[in-house]
């Protein structure tokens, strides 16, 4: 079954929960996420969330809509068709010997990826990329022996000097019912 | 002077005007209880489930177009809002619920009585809290029903813990809410405004279908405005009943799986659909591909996610509906639509859906046509869920603003009695009929120990039909009559009535309806009156299940009811 893959970047209030309610509305309409990545953005109090999900039986444009209602949620946005730069961060753990140490190196080096951590049994590898980078990495590695792996899951961004929310208006409006009028029993 | 929390809560009451709460004690919300007596301008109505303290805040919110209070204690006490709550997220009613937690050192550890009531709330909620700290309260009260009244309408639950409730601090009222991820539309874009307008003058064919919208926005003269203006039939949803005079000579009736046969094929013919303050749920639209193959659409909502969410509209008015019709009223002119009000008469004239067949037996459609000649029209009329509702829409015209009361999207049975108690708490003087089911009042049928106890005098036309009747319908008719756990032993109801202290009256024959219904208005107490009508009746028009609005089953009226199941399951 092919994939089609939606990047989607959430701005929403840094509380406790608020993953869980966007999560939630993911659930509800059956989306699987493919990966998520959670830090804080350049506001304070305002955490960025960069969603992958796979858009290929769903209808993504109501699910980010929904979520968008969401209280706490400040700004989503599909960027999928936005011209941007995309990243994710890999560790991977490889079996590695004195014998095949320099190998291991060569393709490290092409990679322009890091050795982080060394033992006499192990290498860790650090990289960052797009995700293809990224899979071709481990790919290459897998020959030695993978032990552990692990990666952020995707964060991206816009191009240009746009920022994402910028233009979103931050209505705080009065109240457009005022208090009730008594009434019942009394 | 330092208050306590729960004295917090009651003071941010006070202050967005609550008068009447609809609640249960327990364990967890007693700081809230002990605090009544401090506050004696706001009445508990104490309920005997919590479900139906919901429901009841629901129906007070509907009417009252303000938000609706309930309280419950933590565990089960809050587990039983559940399904009020879930009915009025549904239908975009307000309402605040405030539970009891258990004390914060206990939360996350299985304490007794401790149900994740924020977490199991989630998605029937428009917001919800959980609030640790007493110095929270009075902004997460504010923020509640700001949340709970303005935009798309909705449910709002705040959950404290015993503890928070009895710790102290300064009480302030914020003045404004500061919340960056909450937007409330105002006015739509003017030019869609003016595209909409010149969708309007180009018509031959152009049908309004009103919703819930109108009602929640307060957009009666608004709506009748623009319908007057350029000569529009108006259809409401089933939730839109009462939002358009009954008795005006455009207003058409319901569409939809219920809705008129005449209604579904002017959906089908008309060009022009204008969708105010509506969702095109499947119930209103039957199968969406055939759905108003001929027309444009516009789409008038507060809800962003509600634009092309069913339907992709040719112009979308996002905004408040009352402020979207009046700017729209300005920009539209005068053209008259003769032939196709023309058309429609026909369509009515040959297809009368709603025709009350001759006949001896008590039929359901004939009681309520005589509880709408008895009450004018005028009477608050709250429904169950099942045939009776449908016929409440269909026999009864509403020709009081926002006098329906039902259970649309969720379709809750047992809303008919806590719902008539939440409605006559708030109109006190004024005619309040529940129309129930023999099913659904049982679900719920405790409430009239409430009803006799704060002396409020609903009166009851209780359907009993021996059924849950609209599953017996689709059982006959698409599961070959196979009529499985359907059929109800049901207890005496006027024994019942009387048990609970109020008047029943049991009537068998049409010669009856009149006087009885006569003789339940006189009665100044609540009353219970027992229509034990034809069983055998059904509800049409129908769509069937995922057909298309033109495969309406228009009312068999005139043929044997028997022989009208037959005429459905061949065709
Ligand atoms: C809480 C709940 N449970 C089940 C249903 C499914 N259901 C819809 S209509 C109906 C029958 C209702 O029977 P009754 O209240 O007697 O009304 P009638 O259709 O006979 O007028 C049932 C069981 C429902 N809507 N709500
Ligand atoms: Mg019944």
């Amino acid at each position: 079954m092919s994939k089609e893959l939606h990047t989607i970047v959430a701005l929403v209030e840094d509380r406790p929960g608020v993953l869980n309610r966007i999560v939630s509305r993911w659930r509800q309409r059956g989306f699987n996420i493919e990966s998520l990545a959670v830090g804080h953005s350049e506001t304070p109090g305002l955490s960025r969330m960069t969603f992958v999900v796979d858009a290929a039986h769903n209808d993504v444009e109501q699910v980010v809509k929904q979520v968008d209602k969401l209280v706490d949620i400040v700004h989503i946005e599909d960027i999928t068709h936005l011209a941007t730069v995309s990243r994710e961060l890999i560790m991977i753990k490889v079996r590695s010997n004195p014998a095949n140490r320099s190998a291991i190196l060569q393709i490290v080096d092409i990679f322009r990826a890091n050795i982080v951590d060394v033992s006499t049994e192990s290498l860790i590898v650090e990289a960052t990329g797009d995700e293809q980078k990224l899979d071709s990495l481990v790919e290459l590695l897998e020959e030695f022996g993978v032990i552990e792996l692990c990666r952020t899951g995707r964060v991206a961004m816009q191009r240009g000097a746009e920022r994402v929310g910028q233009d979103e208006p931050h209505l705080v409006l009065p109240h457009l019912h005022g208090g009730r009028a008594p009434g019942g029993l009394f | 002077m330092k208050r306590t929390g729960a004295q917090i809560v009651f003071e941010c009451l006070l202050r967005e005007g609550v008068r009447h709460i609809f609640g249960y004690p327990g364990g967890a919300n007693l700081p809230l209880y002990d605090t009544f007596k401090d506050y004696p301008q706001i009445q508990h109505i104490l309920v005997r489930h919590e479900q139906s303290a919901a429901h009841a805040a629901d129906a007070y919110a509907r009417v009252t177009g303000d938000a609706g209070v309930c309280f419950a204690t933590s565990g089960p006490g809050a587990t039983n809002l559940v399904t009020g709550i879930a009915t009025a997220w549904m239908d975009s009613v307000p309402i605040v619920c405030v539970t009891g937690a258990v004390v914060t050192s206990l939360i996350g550890r299985d304490g007794f009585q401790e149900a994740d009531i924020t977490g199991i709330t989630l998605p029937v909620t428009k917001h919800n809290y959980l609030v640790t700290d007493v110095h929270d309260i009075a902004r997460v009260m504010k923020e509640a029903f700001h949340i709970a009244r303005t935009g798309r309408p909705g449910p709002v639950l705040v959950d404290i813990p015993r503890d928070t409730q009895q710790m102290t601090a300064d009480f302030h009222y914020p003045e404004t809410v500061h919340l960056r991820g909450y937007r409330v539309p105002g006015h739509p874009d003017p030019a869609e405004v003016k595209r909409a307008a010149k969708l309007i003058e180009e018509a031959e064919r152009p049908l309004i279908l009103a919703g819930h919208g109108v009602i929640l926005s307060k957009a009666y003269d608004e709506l009748l405005e623009l319908a007057e203006k350029c000569d529009i039939p108006v259809i409401t949803t089933l939730l839109g009943i009462s939002g358009f005079p009954g008795t005006h000579p455009l207003f058409q009736g319901m569409p939809g799986m219920h809705g008129m046969y005449w209604n579904n094929m002017a959906i089908s013919e008309s060009d022009l659909l204008l969708g105010l303050g509506m969702r095109f749920d499947d119930r209103v639209t039957g199968r969406l591909k055939d759905f108003a193959p001929n027309a444009k659409i516009v789409h008038a909502d507060v809800d962003p996610a509600e634009m092309g969410k069913n339907v992709r509209p040719t112009v979308a008015l996002l905004g408040d509906l009352k402020a979207t019709l009046q700017d729209l009223n300005r920009e539209v002119g005068g053209k008259r639509h003769p032939d196709w009000k023309a058309w429609l008469a026909r369509t009515r004239a040959e297809h009368p859906s709603i025709t009350i067949p001759e006949t001896d037996k008590l039929l359901p459609q004939f009681v309520l046509k005589q509880l709408y000649e008895a009450t004018k029209g005028q009477a608050y009329v709250v429904t169950g869920v099942g045939q009776h509702q449908m016929w409440a829409a269909q026999y009864y015209w509403y020709d009081r603003p926002n006098s329906f009361v039902t259970s649309g999207g969720l379709g809750t049975m047992g809303f008919e009695v806590p719902a008539a108690l939440g409605v006559q708490v708030a109109r006190p003087k004024d005619v309040v009929w529940s129309v129930a089911g023999d099913g659904g009042f049982q679900m719920t049928m405790q409430e009239l120990a409430t009803l006799v106890e704060y002396e409020l005098p609903v009166k009851f036309a209780l359907l009993n039909n021996g059924y849950l009747g609209m599953v017996k319908q689709w059982q006959q008719l698409f599961y070959n009559d196979n009529r499985s756990a359907v059929k109800m032993f049901n207890p005496d109801f006027v024994k019942l009535a009387e048990a609970f202290g109020m008047v029943g009256l049991r009537v068998t024959d049409k010669t009856q309806v009149a006087p009885a219904i006569e003789q339940a208005m006189r009665h100044p107490g609540p009353v219970l009156v027992e229509f034990v009508v034809d069983e055998d009746e059904n509800c049409y028009p129908m769509v069937p299940p995922g057909a298309a609005l033109q495969e309406t089953i228009d009312q068999p009226a005139m043929a044997p009811a028997r022989r009208r199941e037959e005429a459905v399951s061949r065709s």
